[in-house]
C-alpha cells in the first residue's frame, strides 16, 4: 500500500495494552510522541548544557526559541502572563517537533490525529476557563459582555461571544490537524504522481518531472507550515490565555 | 469526543457494512477496521492509547522544561545580561575615574603654575627689599660723611676767621711801620682792624 496517502496516517500497535476494556497501546503514535519529547527535550536540555556566557550556535537556537515564546506571550497577555510561560513554551516545542519529525519520510506524524491537537487545545482552553474562575470568580463571565455595546444588542453580542469562545477549541485543534492532514496527503499524492506517471515509458519519465518539481515545492512548503502552525497554536494559546487574565476586554 | 463518533458514522457509512458496531466494540473491530481503510484520524478506538500517551509524554515534557530547562536558560539569559550591565557600569565608572583624574590633574597644573608665580614674585619682591635697604643704607652713610665734612669745614673755616684779626693786625702793624716807620699803638690797631671787620 505504498501510494495509498492515508496509509501513513495507520496507528499500528507496537506493544499491545489493554486496560479494563481501554485500548491503551504503546502504538507508533506513541512511539513518536516519545522522539518528539525526547529530541526536543535532548535538544533543549544538551545545547544549554555548557551555559555559555558567548552561546555556541546551538544554545543561541535554544535561547531564540526561549525569547521568541517569551516575547510572543508578554505582548500578547503581558508580564502577568509569564506564570504561563512553561505551558506556552512546552506546548510550541512540543507541536514544532511534531511538525517537523513528521517531515521525515516513513516517520508518523503525531499531530496529524485530531484527538491530540484536540486534547492540546482542550488543554489550553481548559487552563483559561480554570484559571479565568479561579483568578476572577464570576467576574470571569464579563468575558461574554464586550464593553460599550448598546442595550439592545447586549443578548445578541453575548450569544456571539459564547459560540466563538466554545468554537475556540474546535478552530484551534482542526487548524492544526487540518494542516498536517492535508500536507501529508498532498505530498504524498504528487510523490505517487511521480512513481505511476514514470512507469508509463519515456514520455511518462518526462511527464514525471512535473509532480516532481511540484513535490520539491510542497516540501518545502510544509517545513514552513510545520513551523507556522506552530507558532499560530501558540500566538492563539497566547492570546485565549491573556482572556483568563484579562476578562474585562 | 462529540464530533468523534459522527465523523466515524460518515466514513463508515460508504465502505463497510458492519459499521455501526465500530464504535461499541473496541480493540478488536477498530484493527480489522483499520485495514478495511476507514479513516484513521477518525477511528475512535485508537483515541484512549493516544491520549493516555500524549497525557504521560506531554505531561513528562512539560515537567522536565518547568524544572530544568527554562530555569536553566533563564538563568543563562539572566546571567548575560546582568554580565553586559555589570560591564557597561564597569565602563561608565572607568569613565568616570578617567574624567576625574584629567580633573586632578588639570587642578595640579593649576597650582603648581600659582605657586610658581606666588614664588617668582616673592622673589621679586624679596629682591627688591634688599635692594633698597641697601640703597638706604649706601644713603644714609654717604649722608653722614657729608655731614662730617660740613662739620670739618666749618671747623676750619671757624679757626681761619679766627685767625684772620691777628694776621690783619699784623700786617696793619707792619704797614704803620714801613709808611710812619714807628710803631703804631697796637691797640689802636687792633681797635682799627676790629672796626674794618665788623
Amino acid at each position: 500500500m505504498a501510494n495509498d496517502p492515508i496509509h501513513q496516517f495507520h496507528i499500528t500497535k507496537l506493544i499491545p495494552i489493554e486496560i479494563g476494556g481501554l485500548d491503551l497501546s504503546f502504538t507508533n503514535s506513541s512511539l513518536f510522541m516519545v522522539a518528539t519529547v525526547a529530541t526536543a527535550g535532548a535538544f533543549l536540555y544538551l545545547t544549554t548544557a555548557s551555559r555559555g556566557l558567548v552561546p555556541s550556535r546551538l544554545q543561541s537556537i535554544s535561547e531564540m526559541s526561549y525569547e521568541f515564546v517569551a516575547n510572543m506571550l508578554r505582548d500578547a497577555a503581558g508580564t502577568q502572563g509569564m506564570r504561563f510561560f512553561p505551558l506556552v513554551f512546552s506546548l510550541f516545542m512540543f507541536v514544532l517537533m511534531a511538525n517537523l519529525l513528521g517531515m521525515f519520510p516513513y516517520f508518523f506524524t503525531v499531530t496529524s490525529h485530531i484527538i491530540v491537537t484536540f486534547a492540546l487545545s482542550m488543554l489550553v482552553i481548559g487552563t483559561v476557563v480554570v484559571y479565568g474562575f479561579w483568578k476572577h470568580g464570576l467576574k470571569f463571565l464579563g468575558l461574554f459582555v464586550p464593553q460599550g455595546v448598546p442595550g439592545v444588542l447586549v443578548p445578541l453580542v453575548v450569544a456571539i461571544e459564547v459560540v466563538s469562545f466554545l468554537s475556540r477549541p474546535i478552530s484551534l485543534s482542526v487548524r492544526l490537524f487540518a494542516n498536517m492532514l492535508a500536507g501529508h496527503i498532498t505530498l504524498k499524492v504528487f510523490a505517487g504522481f511521480v512513481v505511476s506517471l514514470a512507469s508509463f515509458g519515456a514520455l511518462g519519465v518526462g511527464g514525471a518531472v512535473l509532480p516532481l518539481i511540484m513535490t520539491v515545492a510542497l516540501t518545502g512548503l510544509e517545513f514552513l507550515v510545520a513551523f507556522l502552525q506552530a507558532y499560530v497554536f501558540a500566538v492563539l494559546t497566547c492570546m485565549y490565555l491573556n482572556d483568563a487574565l484579562h476578562p474585562s476586554h | 469526543m462529540f464530533t468523534a463518533p459522527a465523523f466515524a458514522q460518515e466514513t463508515e457509512a460508504g465502505p463497510e457494512a458492519e459499521a455501526p458496531q465500530a464504535p461499541e466494540t473496541h480493540s478488536e473491530v477498530g484493527v480489522e477496521h483499520d485495514a478495511g481503510g476507514s479513516f484513521p484520524p477518525f477511528d475512535s478506538s485508537t483515541f484512549p492509547s493516544q491520549l493516555l500517551w500524549l497525557a504521560i509524554t506531554f505531561g513528562l515534557f512539560y515537567l522536565f522544561l518547568k524544572k530544568v530547562v527554562l530555569p536553566r536558560i533563564g538563568g543563562i539569559l539572566e546571567v548575560r545580561q546582568d554580565r553586559i550591565a555589570q560591564d557597561l557600569g564597569e565602563a561608565a565608572r572607568m569613565k568616570e575615574e578617567a574624567d576625574a583624574a584629567v580633573a586632578a590633574y588639570e587642578q595640579e597644573l593649576a597650582d603648581a603654575r600659582a605657586r610658581a608665580n606666588a614664588i617668582g614674585q616673592e622673589a621679586r619682591d624679596d629682591a627688591k627689599a634688599r635692594a633698597e635697604a641697601e640703597r638706604k643704607k649706601v644713603e644714609a652713610s654717604l649722608e653722614g660723611r657729608l655731614s662730617e665734612a660740613e662739620a670739618r669745614i666749618a671747623l676750619i673755616k671757624d679757626a681761619a676767621m679766627r685767625d684772620v684779626g691777628q694776621i690783619a693786625e699784623e700786617t696793619a702793624g707792619a704797614i704803620v711801620r714801613q709808611l710812619v716807620g714807628t710803631d703804631a699803638d697796637k691797640a689802636a690797631v687792633s681797635a682799627a682792624v676790629k672796626a674794618a671787620r665788623g
